[in-house]
Order: structure tokens, then sequence, then C-alpha cells
């Protein structure tokens, strides 16, 4: 057997697919057959050190995937699958495992390392392998080097696998004692250091309680900080990486060390090597998140609760940051405007000195200024490029005040820039700055206006004269132009482009019939700016937006008639539909905001629809999603007419609800079957069945994107007040399944943030449907029916009052279904809800809310239970 | 290399429109649930039968239009149609024209003439004084605010604070909420002085008491900024009348204090009484010429004429009937004298008897049509009302007098002389 698992192992990996195919179909079989004696045999293969190192490898690697998946559902069986099995032979296959770290092989090693920490990350929780951490640092003080490397490296994959709290503080003080004694300069093996750096990477979540000690940390940060000195860049790259980690990890820890690393990231951001460069560079920007998080958070008044003080290293190192960061900008590699994928040191220097300006405000005017008048007339294009990038890249962050004056001197500079400078990545910037001034320092919110009756003409004749530049050139136009007409949204009933909008729009149109309009996404950026042009634009021009209407319709029939294309070009083909698509919902939600412009554009309803249905022919996912954005926004306006839709459609919203592959879709389907119901109210009744359905099914999966759980639950909600009692045959599977899920989200206790958030999400959903399903009984009948869920649901608004971490939105639903069972069930939930313990409480937190729509539904609710209970 | 997993490129796709349009997207539908929801809420409390109306007649009254009365800008007399039978309030603030027009005749909660001091005035009793002007609802809803008097004709559209009153960019409530206030129109400082809340927000007020509904106006009307001066988005102002308990500094306030409008009388509402259409004996206006410069007709010269008019309903069968639910009878008119257009008649008091406390006898004397803005007729406390400020003018003694009347007018005299 063994014999055959070494040449089988090797078939897999055959150039030959005949023989590849049948020799994974053999391993398949021998998995399915018997699993204990399959890992067996690939963890025997994997130790053995007479086999070829190819057979090791792929052994060791189907041995990882056995134990781990992406997908969560999947991971979980993998799991238990692995817990459940024989301990005699995962002994076995654990020695095995162990022993191959000291192979002589570097790709055994390195694969066996892989394997443990995943075994470790299955067991350790479980309280198994408790011998692991301990032969593992005995293995540190062995010689050879390479096992010393193979072991240090397999602490830092499991300490990148298990949570801190597995493993006891004994434990992660001697894991991170081997791991900085490997870092120190006086191990003289190189791949021994780079793999104790690596693995301190991922040990600094476990090292809370080192940090907390001075001496330790100091010693810690100088071991790191000697790393960053290495004669080899991999060891001082990984280093960097570690500060990186350390900056936001223990933020309040660093300012004994701040000066040291200063001089440390001032010198690789001048002298070393990119990849190092760039770490250091991205030193100081993750200080930045750091120092602009809090500030957002405390507003900068600290008082004694606040968890994490600012230390404002920022400012204080603002004096020598600014010059560092200005050089890197004089950087630019030449061709980076067109390469997509593109990250140097320059971009990465722009990039950190746009997160300064937010992090210090206006401290850092004076700082770059000089640099800007300096550099924008030089005749290298670098000086003008970098110049022009600094001056775009403190846009944000520094108040109108300070800005104002500055931009309106340079903005006469800019325009002409635009239009005559010979280098292409200088008007590129140009362009982009302008869309940064228009972002920050225009519309409603500004005192002082930039763009004024007397250059507005100026300004649009730029954009639109720099739209037939280059691609990327034109690409940053069309975004300045974004940015304009956005700063005009809350214009009022005259928009200062009014006069302009046809010449605009004429200008974007052309620009997506440009032969090159694919390059530098510009034909994207043209209807993307179309788009926002019509959405901030008034009744004035609501006449011409109607007349895009046929323009857009033309093109998206044209993309439809267009057959036998080659694969790259139906991709093309797509990607223009979904952005026609896009166009159309943005229009139709337009035209369908005010009533007269709605009349005349359902003209157009029938056709439109039509389209939508051919487009989901295609096959990609995001013109799906885009056709039923905007199918929902017909929908919408049609109101009660788009049930003569309905039987052709039917089937595609149903194939959205069932792909689960690209839950996007799954989700924006869901949320059109609610504009939907809206829409029809109780004609969409003979559509109910297969719907609820398919919700029913989507909601029991557990391939489905968790995220589209909770929209599902207000579906429900949707459904029920558009059919009112009909709602009735669902009741029996609709109730147990808000119930269970309603005893899940009870609680998120102990989870972090993003938990809470989901939880709080799924709460919403369910109550919006409580909401919805009591609401469409109202007044009937069978309101009887929903009388014994009452105690359920009063219990369920009790146990998330508790719980004491609902959010605003959660809290409003919330006491909105507390009114709603007074409202539907009267003297029914009376009585319940007097006997209830919190409701009095919650009601009344509700009502003295500071959120104006909490207080709205509290006080509905007040009045709803007042009558219930006096009934 | 590739870019920091966290850094946005920073000078590329600064914008993702695909995003922004499902992120507007699910805005407009979480929008689009809140309003069904809200819709859902408000239904069934809303719900006002006009079956309870059914004494009045079916038709509308086929009056000609007077000069003064402000013409309906929309089109309208077109077929009604019998379909009102079941409306309630929110499909009502969508009616237009005629329809409009009928119902919402109907609405308005007409007090009673005070012929007769409650019981527990001073505990279960509010009083303010009425401003004078012109009667109205005024309904805010879909971005518009419309005011219609007693006989449901449009006084004015125009933008205001009111929630949902104007096409703004508030997105505060859900767009299709409406809100009803009882208001009066007080031309000389083109205010409207709100004397009861109705509806707000799309929350009905009906059924709650007026010590709720008085409460709720004062919290609620000044946080829409309804009451600030007008502006491009709110044309006229709204305010709040100072209400009082009926003890005696309060009716001492009401009566004789200075207030920023010109008085019409004293409004007295009956704490526990829900908002109910039509003639109530819960709500009471008091008139005299200290409070109110309309106490009885006079005349071009200012001169109380010797005879005082009343509006009475005609009904096909001959009987002149009040306004009161029920109503009550004054007699007949020879059917022979009846012409098909004439619906309203205007009475002259000649004789009147009381006999325990009921007018008994009346001397009708038909003198023309009504003019076509008139929706009712008066009701019986009015008539008592005339006839009582009639006697005490001294045009003309009563033969006999109720023990109540007297009572309630030494009542007041005695109160208000110790103002």
């Amino acid at each position: 057997m063994a014999m055959e698992v070494t040449q089988v192992l090797l078939n897999a990996q055959s150039i030959d697919g005949n023989v590849r195919k049948q020799a994974e179909e053999s391993l398949k079989q021998f998995q399915e057959q018997n699993l204990p004696s399959f890992l067996l045999s690939l963890s025997g293969e994997l130790a053995n050190e007479d086999k070829p190192v190819d057979s090791r490898k792929l052994a060791g690697l189907i041995l990882k995937n056995a134990l781990d998946a992406k997908e969560q559902h999947r991971k979980f069986e993998l799991v238990q699958r692995w817990l459940s099995l024989d301990a005699a032979v995962k002994s076995q296959i654990k020695v095995c495992l162990v022993n191959t770290l000291s192979s002589t092989a570097s790709d055994a090693r390195s694969t066996a390392s892989q394997v443990v920490a995943k075994v470790a990350g299955i067991e350790l929780p479980q309280k198994q392998w408790p011998e692991l951490i301990g032969s593992l640092l005995l293995n540190i003080h062995q010689l050879p080097a390479h096992v010393k490397q193979a072991t240090l490296e397999t602490l830092g994959y499991l300490c990148e696998e298990i949570s801190p709290d597995v493993v006891d503080q004994d434990q992660v003080n001697k894991i991170l004692t081997a791991v900085v004694q490997g870092m120190n300069a006086s191990e003289a093996n190189n791949d021994v250091r780079l793999a104790a750096t690596r693995a301190l990477y991922n040990a600094l979540g476990f090292a809370q309680a080192n940090f907390s000690n001075d001496m330790e940390r100091d010693y810690i940060m100088r071991v790191v900080c000697e790393a960053t000195l290495s004669p080899e860049v991999k060891i001082r790259q990984a280093a960097f990486e570690c500060l990186v980690s350390i900056s936001s990890m223990y933020y309040e820890k660093l300012a004994r060390y701040m000066q040291d690393v200063f001089n440390i990231t001032a010198k690789a951001v001048r002298e070393d090597e990119e990849p190092v460069a760039l770490q250091a560079i991205e030193f100081w920007s993750s200080i930045c998140d750091e120092e602009i998080d809090i500030l957002e958070e405390y507003g900068g008044d600290f008082t004694g609760d606040s968890d994490v003080p600012c230390f404002y290293f920022i400012k204080q190192a603002l004096p020598a940051l600014i010059p560092m960061l200005l050089e890197t900008l004089l950087k630019q590699e030449d061709d980076q405007d067109q390469d997509e994928g593109a990250w140097n040191i320059a971009m990465a220097g722009g990039t950190c000195l746009g997160l300064v300006a937010r992090t210090v405000g206006d401290d850092i005017v004076p700082l770059v200024m000089p640099f800007i008048e300096e550099n924008i007339t030089k005749p290298d294009w670098r000086q003008r490029e970098a110049a022009t990038y600094a001056f775009g890249s403190i846009l944000e962050g520094p108040s109108p005040d300070k800005l104002t004056s500055i931009v309106n001197v340079a903005l006469n500079f800019m325009l002409a820039a635009l239009t005559k400078d010979p280098n292409n990545h200088v008007k590129d910037t140009t362009a982009w700055t302008l869309g940064r001034i228009f972002e920050f320092l225009h519309g409603s919110t500004v005192d002082t206006p930039i763009i004024t009756q007397a250059n507005c003409q100026q300004i649009i004749t730029v954009l639109l004269q720099s739209m037939k530049d280059v691609p990327n050139v034109a690409e940053k136009a069309c975004g300045a132009l974004y940015f304009l007409a956005q700063g005009y949204e809350e214009a009022g009933p005259s928009s200062p482009l009014t006069p302009y909008f046809q010449e605009i729009v004429h200008a974007l149109l052309t620009v997506t019939d440009r032969e090159d309009a694919g390059e530098s996404r510009l034909r994207t950026a043209a209807y993307e700016t179309l788009n926002e042009v019509v959405r901030c634009s008034t009744d004035e021009t609501a006449p011409m937006v109607l007349q895009l209407v046929p323009v857009i319709m033309t093109e998206l029939h044209k993309t439809l008639e267009e057959q036998k294309l080659a694969s790259d070009e139906r991709e093309k083909q797509s990607e223009l539909q979904g952005l026609l698509c896009g166009c159309l919902q943005v229009i139709i939600q337009k035209l369908g905001s005010s009533e007269p412009t709605k009349v005349v554009f359902m003209q157009y309803a029938d056709q439109i629809m039509g389209l939508f249905l051919r487009v989901f022919a295609c096959r990609l996912a995001t013109v799906h999603e885009e056709a039923m954005l905007a199918i929902g926004a017909l929908a919408y306006a049609s109101g009660p007419d788009f049930s003569k839709y309905m039987a052709e459609f039917f089937k595609y919203l149903e194939m959205g609800l069932q792909n689960f592959e690209e839950y996007q879709v799954c989700a924006v389907t869901v949320g059109v079957v609610g504009d939907i119901c809206r829409a029809l109210e109780d004609k969409i009744l003979p559509y109910c069945d297969g719907i609820m359905t398919q919700l029913l099914k989507d909601l029991s999966s557990n391939q489905l994107h968790r995220s589209v759980k909770p929209p599902i639950f207000s579906c429900f909600g949707d459904i029920a007040l558009a059919i009112g009692e009909n709602f009735e045959k669902y009741l029996m599977y609709a109730m147990p399944m808000l119930q269970s899920a309603a005893e899940l989200s009870a609680h998120a206790a102990g989870a972090d943030d993003e938990m809470i958030d989901y939880t709080n999400s799924l709460r919403n959903g369910i109550l919006e449907a409580y909401s919805g399903i009591l609401q469409g009984f109202k007044n009937s009948p069978k309101m009887q029916l929903l009388v014994p869920y009452a105690p359920h649901i009063l219990q369920f608004l009790d146990s998330i009052y508790m719980e004491k971490d609902m959010d605003d939105v959660v809290m409003k639903t919330a006491i909105g279904v507390l009114g709603d069972l007074a409202d539907t069930l009267g003297s029914n939930a009376g009585s319940l809800i007097q006997q209830s313990l919190s409701v009095k409480d919650f009601l009344n937190e509700c009502l003295s809310s500071e959120d104006h729509m909490i207080k709205e539904s509290a006080e509905w609710a007040k009045l709803a239970i007042s009558r219930a209970i006096s009934v | 290399m590739a870019p920091h997993d966290l850094r946005r490129p920073f000078k590329r796709a600064a914008i993702s429109d695909q995003q922004r349009r499902r992120d507007l997207t699910l805005q407009r539908q979480a929008q689009g649930r809140r309003d069904a929801q809200q819709q859902a809420r408000c239904l069934a409390s809303t719900v006002l039968s006009l079956q309870s109306q059914s004494t009045q007649p079916e038709y509308e009254p086929d009056i000609e239009l007077e000069p003064e009365s402000l013409p309906d800008l929309l089109p309208e007399q077109e077929e009604s149609g019998a379909s009102s039978k079941d409306l309630d309030v929110r499909h009502a603030s969508k009616l237009k024209g005629a329809e409009a027009r009928k119902w919402f005749a109907r609405q308005l909660m007409l007090p009673e003439w005070m012929i007769d001091v409650p019981d527990c005035l001073a505990q279960d009793w509010y009083v303010f004084a009425r401003p004078a002007g012109k009667r109205c609802f005024v309904v805010s809803s879909n971005g518009t605010t419309v005011s219609r008097q007693r006989n449901g004709s449009i006084l004015h559209r125009f933008p205001s604070a009111l929630p949902n009153g104007a096409k703004t960019r508030d997105v505060s409530g859900p767009s299709q909420s409406y809100s009803i206030l009882d208001c009066i129109f007080h031309e000389p400082d083109q205010t409207y002085y709100v004397i009861d809340m109705v509806c707000w927000r799309g929350y009905s007020l009906y059924d709650c008491t007026a010590e709720f509904r008085f409460f709720w106006l004062n919290s609620k009307l000044g946080e829409t900024g309804a009451c600030s001066p007008p502006s491009f988005y709110h044309k006229y102002r709204f305010s709040t009348v100072p209400i009082y308990n009926c003890d005696q500094s309060g009716l001492s306030s009401a009566y004789t204090g200075a207030l920023p409008y010109v008085k019409d009388g004293l409004l007295f509402y009956n704490k526990h009484a829900h908002y109910q259409t039509g003639n109530t004996p819960l709500a009471l206006v008091w008139k005299d010429e200290n409070c109110s410069q309309y106490v009885i007709d006079t005349d071009s010269k200012g001169q109380v004429p010797s005879q005082q008019q009343v509006v009475l309903e005609l009904q096909d069968d001959g009987k002149l009937i009040t306004s009161d639910d029920p109503p009550v009878v004054f007699g007949c008119l020879d059917l022979d004298f009846i012409q098909k257009e004439i619906f309203y008649v205007l009475l002259l008091v000649m004789e009147v008897e009381f006999v325990d406390g009921k007018l008994e006898k009346v001397d009708l004397h038909y003198l023309g049509k009504v003019n076509r803005a008139r929706a009712f007729p008066d009701s019986y406390s009015k008539m008592l009302e005339a006839l009582i400020l009639y006697e005490k003018k001294g045009k003309k003694k009563l033969t006999t007098g109720g023990i109540q009347i007297s009572y309630a007018i030494c009542f007041f005299e005695h109160a208000f002389s110790l103002v």
C-alpha cells in the first residue's frame, strides 16, 4: 500500500492530464473507503526520509486540506471528523508530523509545520495534545539549525492558528522567549533568525502581558529594532512588519521607543530596498490610523474613561516626518499611472502624507507649502508631479479656512496645467487633485465657495476638454466632474450646473464611445459620473434626463444584438451591460421620485423591462445584480402596474434567490422582493408560494453568506404586510424559523464588534418580520392565530433589552414591535405586556431617547399600549 | 508589490458607484419599508366612517358661489360618487376637489353654545380665547400643506414646516405621513392659530383625550419649526394659543388677558373628551361683548337689528332642522313653498317660548337663500345663545326664561366681574 501511495501522489502531479485525473480519482476513493488508513499513510509518506520530496509535500498538503477549509460549515465538518477519529490513529499521525520537523528536506519540514499547526488549532482548544508546545520548545535547544528553524516556523503558524486564551501564560512566556532568542543578533543562522522574526509577527497577539511589563517589552523592542538592521533583506522586512503590527496592537506602549523607531524608519525609507522601505512607511501610516481612530472616537477630549489616550506621535514627529515623506514623492515609476496594481514608495509616501494631514489638520499646511511652491514649476516632470501630488494629498484634514485661500490661488494654476502640461503623469495627478478639491472644499456645507459664477464655466470647459485626453487623464477628469456635480446635490430647486447640463451629458456619452474607453476604467468612470450628474440634477433639467432614457436603452439594445463573441469580448459586453443597467437604475429612481416626470417616464416602462429580461440571459453575476437593482427601481416607480411583468420576471426572481454562490445577487434579489411587495401589495399573492419556499430554503442553507439572512427575515415582514392574513399558511414555517433565530440572536455576549454588528442586524431582521406579520393580521379575525406567539415575542424583546448591546436601529424596531403587538392583538397582548418585567423600563428609555426615530416609535407604542390596556 | 491590505490605492477608484447604487437602493428600500409599516400602524386607528353622518343628505348642496368664498384651484365638481362611506383620514388626506370639500366639511369638532354651566367646570374643562378668523383644517402631506374651511373649500395651498408640509429634503419622517391640525386663520397677522391636533405624523389623535391632544400639540408643534417666522419653505406662521384650566385665574386670563390676536369669544373643552366630529356638548363657546366683536349680528352701521338671523336646513319633507345630531326640528315649511334649488333658509326669530328650559315655539320667517359657502345650518344652542344675547341687549324680553340659562349668565357675569 505504502509504495502505491507514493506513486499515486507523484501521478497526481503529472503533466499528463489523464494520469493526473486517474491518480486524483484513486486518492479520492482511498479517502472515502478508509479515512484513518488514508490519513495514516499520508503522514507516513510525509515523515519518510526515503521518499521523493514531491510525494511527501503533496501528502502533507492533502493532510492539511483534510483538516481545514475556507467555508465555515465545511471547516466545522472537518474539525468534527478529526476529533472523532480513533485516538491511537491520531497519536500515530502526530508523531509522524512532529518527527518530520527534523527532516533534512526543507519542503517536508515546512509542510509538516503547517499541518502540525492545523492539528493544534483543532486539539488545543479541546485541551488535547498538551505535550505539543513542550516538545516543540525542547526542539529549539537542539542542533542542527534546520530543526530549530522548522520549530520556530511551527510556533509561528501555531500562534496564527489558535487564540491566545488557549495557551496559559507560562507557555506563552516560553514561546516568546524561544522566539525572541531566535531573532537575536547573536543567532548566526539567517534562516533561523528569519523564521523567528516571522514567528514573532504571529505571536505578538499572545504578548499582552509581556508588553505590559517594561523590562520584557524593552527587550522585545530592542530585538525587533536590531533585526531591522540585519544584513539580510528578508529579515529586515519581517522585522518592520513586526513593528507595523506592534504599532497598532500596542500603540499606547510606544512612547519611549518613538525616537529610535523614527530614526530606523527614516533610514529605511531613504536608503533601503523597496519592500523594506514600504514597510517603514507603513509603520507611520499605521500610527496615523490609530490616532485618527482615537481622535474620532473621543474628539480630542480625554477623560479618565478613555481607553487609550492620544499620544500625538505624528504631531511631534511632524517636522522630521514631512520632509521624509515629501522625498518619497519624487521616486515615481514611469508607468505607474497605467498600471492598475502599482504600489511603490511614491504612492505609499503620498498615502501616508494624506493620512498625516487627516491626523494633524492645519499644522501640515505650512510644512508642505514650501515644497509645492518650489517644485510645481520645475522643468523635471517628477518635481511638478510630486508637488501636485503633495497638494492633492493634504486637501482632506486641514480646515477649509486654512485651505480656501491657497486653493483659490492654486485653482487657476491647476486648470492651466491640466490643459497645457506636456506630461501625462502631471496631468493625471492634476485632474485627481481637482477632484479632491471638489470633494472636500465644494458643496453646501462649505462657507466660502471655491466654484463661483465667475469660474464655473472655465472649470467645466477644462474638464470636458480633458475628457478627450489620454485614458488615464480623462478618467481622472471624469472623477473630478463627479465630485463637482456631487457638491451641487443640495443646491435647491436651481443648480448652477443647469446651463451646462446638456453639454456635460453629451461629453460623457462621447467618452463612453471612445475606442480606448476600455483602458484605465475610463468607460466605467464616465458612466459613474453620468449617474452622479443625473442624481444631482434638478427639476429644471428633468426633460433632458428624460431624453437620456431612449439613448441608454438604445445602447443596451445594441449590446444584446451582438452575437458570437469571443469569451473576453463577451466579458466586456457584460460589463457594459452592467454599466448601462446601473445608469438606467439611477435614471428610473430620479424620474420616479416626482409625479410629473414619472408619468412621462412610464411610457418607456414596457420596453425597459423587456431589455432587462433579455439581460438576464447573460451569465455574469454583476450584470444580474445591476439588472435586478434596476428592476427594483422600476417596480418602485410602477406601483401596482408592475404586476403585468411578474409572469415573465418571476423565474429570474427565483433564480436570483437561488444564487448562493454570488450572494450579492441573492441579497439584491431579496431587496427587490420587498420592492415588489410594496408595489403590488396583495397582487403578489400568486407568487408568494414560490418566493416563500425559496426564502425558507435560503435561511436553512449553510452555504449562503450569513449577511443575506437578516434581510430575508425583513422580507418576511414585507410579504406579510403586502398579503395580510393570507400569510396564514406560511406561519407554521416562518414562526419557528423566527423563534430559533431569535433565541440565537438574543445573546451576543463576549462576541467581537463584528459579531455584535451581525447579531444586531439579525435582530433587526427578525423584528421587522414580526412587525410586518403583526400589522398584516391587524383587523382580521385570524389575528387570533398570532396570540400563541405573543409570549415568545415579548420574551425576545425582554432579553435583547436586558442584554444592553442593541444599537439604535434595533431599539427603534423593537419598540415598534411592542406597539404592533398591542395594536394588533389588543387586549390579548395588553395583560401580557403589563406582566412583562422590563417592557416599561424599555419604553421609558425609548421615550427619553435622543434619537428622533426611536422617540417617535416609542410614542406610538405608548399610544397603542394604552389603547390595548384600556379596552 | 501589491498595496497593503488596508490601504486604498490613494489615487485610484475614489468612488465605487456600484456600491453607491447598492447603498442608495438599500436606503430607498428601508424607507419604503418604514413607510409601509408606518401606514399600516396608523390605518386602523384612524378609520372614520362617514356612515355616522347618515342623517346628512348624500348629495352636495347645490348652492351658488359667493364672490368672497375662495375658489378651489383643483378641477372639481366631478362625480363625487358614493364611495365615500369608509374613508379614513389617510385616504382623505389624498382626496381632491369636491370629494375633499365634502369630507372635510364634516370633520371639524363644532362647539355648542354655552347655555348652561357644566358640572365640575374647574376640574374637567379647559378654556382659551378663540382667535378671530376662519376656522379651518390644515393638512400637511406629500410635501404640501392645504388649509380648508368649514365648508371644505380651500383657503390656502402652501409650503410649511409642518411634517411633510414642504418639498424639502427632510427625511426624518416617512414621506407619506400626514398631519391634520384644527386651526383658525387670523388675517391681521397672517397666522394659523392651532386650536387642536387631529393627526400628527400619521398618528391619529381622534380617540385621544383633549388633555393628551393639547399636551401633544404643545410639545410637538414647536419641534417642527412651524412656529418660526415665514420663509421660502414656510409661508405662514403657526402658533399655539394659551390654554387655561377653568379656575378663577384661568377664566380671567382667557377672558381679559392680552393676546397677540383679536379674540372672538371663549372656547371650553372637556379634558376627557375625544375629538368628535360635528356638534358636541363637550366643547362649548361663549361670547359676549367683552370678549368678542361678533356677538350678535350687526348691520352695516354696527347697530343690532331688531331681528336675529339663524340658518336652518330644509329637508325634502319640508322639515327645518338644526345641525345637531340628532337634529332638532323647528316646524315645517309648506311644501308648496319649496322650490327645487332652495335647501337652506334664513330665519327670523320673532316669538319664542321656553318650557322647561327648552325652546318651544318660534316664529320662522323665510328671508332667502343662504350663500353657498355655508355648509351647515346653525345648531340649537346657537339659536338659544342668540336669543339670550338678544334679550340682554334689551331688544326684547323673553317671556319665559329657563333657569339654567339665567344661571349661566349670572355665573359668568359674576366670574368676569371679579377680573
